[in-house]
Formats: C-alpha cells, structure tokens, sequence
C-alpha cells in the first residue's frame, strides 16, 4: 500500500519535530552549559514555527488540493503585500495595484487550482506585465516609469507567480500513482518545502561554524560561500535519505533535486537581502510588530519552488494541464 | 445625534450612545475589516489604551484615518470613541451619513459654515461631555504630499477649554497610499497606528508653541 510511506513520513516528521522541542526546552532550561542563550532562543523560536508550520500544512491536505491552493493564496497575498508596502509606489501607481491585488492574484490561483497550466504560465508574466505597463502609462504619470512598473511586476513573479508553483505540484499527474488518490503529490510538495526549510536552517549552521568568505559583504553579513556549499551537500544528503517519500524520484533525481532547491533557495534570501538592504529594514514584517514578516520565511521557497516544478516535469515527463 | 452628553450622567451607561444592536455589529464588523484592509499593526508607545477622557489627535492623509483610528482602540474604548470629521464629506449620502451618525457615532463639523458663536471646538466640548474621548484631525484636512502640515488652532483651544482632558498624539503611517487622496478603491497595503504619551497645554504656554509641541509629538513616532 503506497499510504505507508505517508504515515512513515508524518511518523518522522513529528518524532523529530518532538526530540527537537525536547532538546529546545532542555537548553533553555539549563543555560550553563556554555552555549549562547540567544542562538538557543532563535532555535526555540525557528522551532515553534516550524510546528505551527507542519499543523497548518497537514490542516490543508487534509482538507484536500483546494484548500492547499487557497492556503498559498493566501501567502502570497500577504507576501505581496509586504512586498508593495515597503516599494515606494506613486499615486499614479494606485488603480494599478488595485487590480493586482484583487483581480490578478486571485485569478492566477484560480487558474492554479484549475489545473490550466497553459494559462496561468503565462497570464502573470505576459498579460498582468501588459497590464500594469498600460494602466500606469493611462494614470498619466511618467516619472520613473520603468522603474515603478518593474517594481510592480517583480513583486508579482516573485511572491504570487513563483509561489504558485508550489500548490501546482499537486496537479502534476505522477505516473504509475493511478489510482492512489494524489498523496503522492501532497509528499511531493511536503518533500520540497521540507528541503526548502532544512537547506536555510544548515546555510545558517555552516555559515555560523565554518563561514569565512562572505558572497557580498554589503548586501548579507552572514551568508557564506561556505554556507552554501554546506547546505547544498546536506541538503542533498536528507532529499538522498527521504528519495523514497517522493513519488517520481530515483535516488540520483531526489539528490540532484536537493541540491538545486538549496541553491535557488540560498538565491531567493540573497535576492530578498538585497531588497531588504535597499529598503534600509531588516525584516519585511518591521510594519508588523512581533513577527519577522511572511516574505522572509518563503523568500527561498519563492526561488525553489519553480525549478522544483519543472525538474519534476522533466523526470516524470508528464504534460502538465 | 442623541448623545447622553446633554443629560450630565455621572455614571457613564454600558452603551454609551445607545446604539441599536444592529449599529454596534456594524461597528464591530467594520473595525474588523478595516484592520483587515489597512493591515493596521497598532503600537503604543509609553502610552496605554484608557477609558478615561482623552483626545486623540493624528496626522491627515486618507479618508480611512478616523475609521481606522477608531479600529484600533481596544472595544471598550471604541465604544467611548467619537470621531470629529468633516460634514461636508461624511453627511453626503445614505451610507456614510448612516455610518457617521449611527456606527461610529461621530460629531460632525461644518468646515465651510464657521460662526462664532458657535465654533467647531465649542460643540466638541459639548458632545464629548464627560464621558466621551475625541478623534481630530488637527491639521484641518488630509495632506497632499503626505507630509505633516501645520495644525490649526483648535487643539488649542480645547486643551485650554478642558485641561482635564488627556491629549494622545497619533501618528499615521502608510495609510495614504491604502487610499490616496481622489481614491475610492484601496489597495491593502499594510499600515501602522501608534499612539503616543499622554500630553497637556502647560501653564501659560503661548498657542504657537503648544501646537508646534504637538506636532512633534506626531512626527516623533514616525521612526
């Protein structure tokens, strides 16, 4: 019975999950061991989402592929948002936004769950680009003109577009899974975001242990080229162990998979860095108090999850849609 | 606009207008959405939220700055909260001067008509009571560059009125941009409400230099 491997896979996602904690609340509670109590603290915190993560992600699968769907909507509406809120925009800009916000975006993840992946792989970079292009040039504002367009759309690709590419795992019909529902999918999806997750946390890990050469100095203080060298190989080393939970993988494919999550991932936070440093804040959510904002948990998961899709594509050979 | 103002109670009633279930589920809904669709974070800076008399005053930039203001009282204070908006806008149709009236319960000022005998100032005194606080705009209007503009006199005039009175500055950020001046459609950008240190007019200070202090109060919070 192909369900094994899922209760296999939620079986060792919670024990780890759990000795985690134990291991968390075991620190904190004995802070002379010699350890810094504030990296013990970014642990428990890093930990604390992850479960809110996990309960949030199996809430939606269990309700099924609509409701995944909907779920990233919903991320990459407030994602979006952070991302707008912190680009200056211009008055002349605001008519153009509406429609991103409430038509755009929301009809794009319809399309998602429609599974029509001839329209929506092209409807945010071709037509919404199209759009916004137009309807600021009809506001009649032509101050900075690329500029404030350019800003639009790369919010739009990055945390809507790209996003999507996540839920549309689901869709993607795995090839000799016929007729075992689509858990298959749902550990596919639970796969990539697994590794998007373990690739940032062990850039941290080698960066903090081993880091020594700086990708660019001005842009991230603490990413390291050997932080990405580490994650890539770790990464690949845990997509090597789990290639079983990962319907359409070889062992080689899951590997190869691994790694390149880890790169785009490691990618996406540079990328998102560089806005962030920009922009003069540390976090997207500063406007927020308390939590460190959406974008900067999916930020390598925006970068991962469309490279994730189309190798998926490539290996099963599937036609998508 | 019955407001228990004009019968001096001194126990203030657990619905202080008297506003029909059916207004106060509005109420509630609207501050809800209006947090929602603003993505209002609220910060309180050396201040905390109060049922004691208070005049809030903020910086003017959009046509959602009362309504979100008031959202992000805490429902106790809300329902003592009473915003000070323009008559010209907020008596023009059924919808909004439904809401004025009823939700939000506002007290509503003629921009154009001012007399002297029956100044802006006077009248909040008078609906405010003993029990209600104030939401005002001290600026007079919504600003168009998004800068802080000078503010009129009329928080003067109140704090000299009623010393009594808790003066809150409140700073406004990013909700110009929600919905800009000449705009009816709001883009959900996310906005930020911080509400200061409780101020007062000092002995003897000069009118000038009371809203100039007051003013920096609003610009402080701005990071």
């Amino acid at each position: 019975m192909n369900d094994n491997r899922t209760i296999a896979l939620v079986a060792g996602v919670l024990a780890l999950l759990m000795a985690a904690t134990a291991v968390g609340q075991f620190l904190a509670r004995h802070p002379d061991r010699g350890l810094d109590p504030a990296a013990i603290r970014t642990f428990n915190n890093r930990l604390r989402g992850w479960w809110i993560l996990c309960t949030v992600l199996a809430a939606a699968f269990w309700l099924g592929t609509t409701a995944t769907v909907v779920l990233f909507g919903l991320v990459s509406f407030w994602a979006l948002r952070e991302f707008i809120t912190l680009t200056p925009t211009r008055k002349g800009d605001h008519r153009a936004l509406f429609w991103v916000f409430f038509l755009f975006t929301p009809l794009h993840y319809v399309l998602v769950g429609l599974n029509r992946y001839d329209v929506f792989s092209v409807f945010l970079p071709v037509y919404a680009t199209l759009f916004v292009l137009a309807r600021v040039a009809f506001a009649g504002d032509y101050k900075r003109f690329l500029e404030r367009t350019a800003k639009i759309q790369a919010g739009l690709v990055v945390c809507v577009y790209c996003l999507s590419f996540a839920p549309a795992l689901l869709q993607i019909p795995i090839p000799g899974a016929a007729g075992t529902g689509n858990s298959g999918n749902f550990r596919l999806l639970f796969f990539l975001i697994l590794l998007v997750q373990f690739a940032d946390c062990m850039q941290y890990v080698w960066s903090r242990m081993l880091g020594q050469r700086l990708v660019a100095a001005s842009v991230s203080s603490n990413r390291t080229w050997e932080g990405l060298l580490g994650s890539a190989t770790s990464t690949a080393l845990l997509a090597a162990v789990l290639w079983w939970a990962a319907p359409p993988f070889q062992l080689w494919q899951a590997t190869l998979a691994g790694l390149v999550v880890a790169v785009m991932g490691f990618a996406g936070g540079m990328t998102m860095s560089a806005i962030k440093r920009d922009r003069g804040v540390k976090d997207y959510g500063t406007l927020v108090v308390g939590h460190g904002g959406v974008l900067d948990r999916i930020d390598s998961m925006c970068f991962a999850a469309p490279v994730f899709y189309h190798i998926t594509l490539l290996i099963t050979g599937v036609k998508p849609g | 606009m019955l407001s228990p103002a004009d019968i001096p109670s001194p126990q203030p009633s657990p619905t202080p207008s008297g506003r029909s279930p059916l207004c106060r589920a509005a109420g509630l809904g609207l501050a809800g959405l209006a947090r929602l669709l603003a993505g209002a974070s609220v910060r309180w800076i050396a201040s905390q939220p109060d049922t004691c008399q208070r005049v809030y005053f903020a910086n003017h930039t959009s046509h959602l700055d009362a309504l979100v203001v008031w959202s992000s009282l805490p429902q106790s204070v809300r329902e003592m909260t009473r915003p000070v908006a323009a008559k010209d806008y907020w008596s023009r149709g059924f919808v909004r001067r439904w809401l004025a009236e009823e939700v939000f319960d506002a007290i509503l000022i003629d921009r154009t008509d001012i007399k002297v005998h029956q100044s802006p100032v006077d009248l909040m005194i008078r609906e405010a009571g003993q029990t209600h606080s104030l939401i005002v705009f001290p600026e007079g209007g919504r600003s168009v560059s998004g800068e802080v503009g000078e503010f009129k006199s009329g928080l003067y005039y109140l704090a000299k009125k009623r010393p009594d009175i808790e003066l809150i500055p409140v700073h406004i950020d990013n909700l110009n941009r929600v919905l800009p001046r000449g705009e009816f459609l709001p883009v959900p950008l996310l906005s930020c409400i911080s509400f200061g240190p409780p101020m007062w007019l000092e002995r003897g200070e000069a009118k000038l230099d009371f809203l100039a202090r007051a003013r920096r109060a609003v610009l402080a919070m701005k990071d």
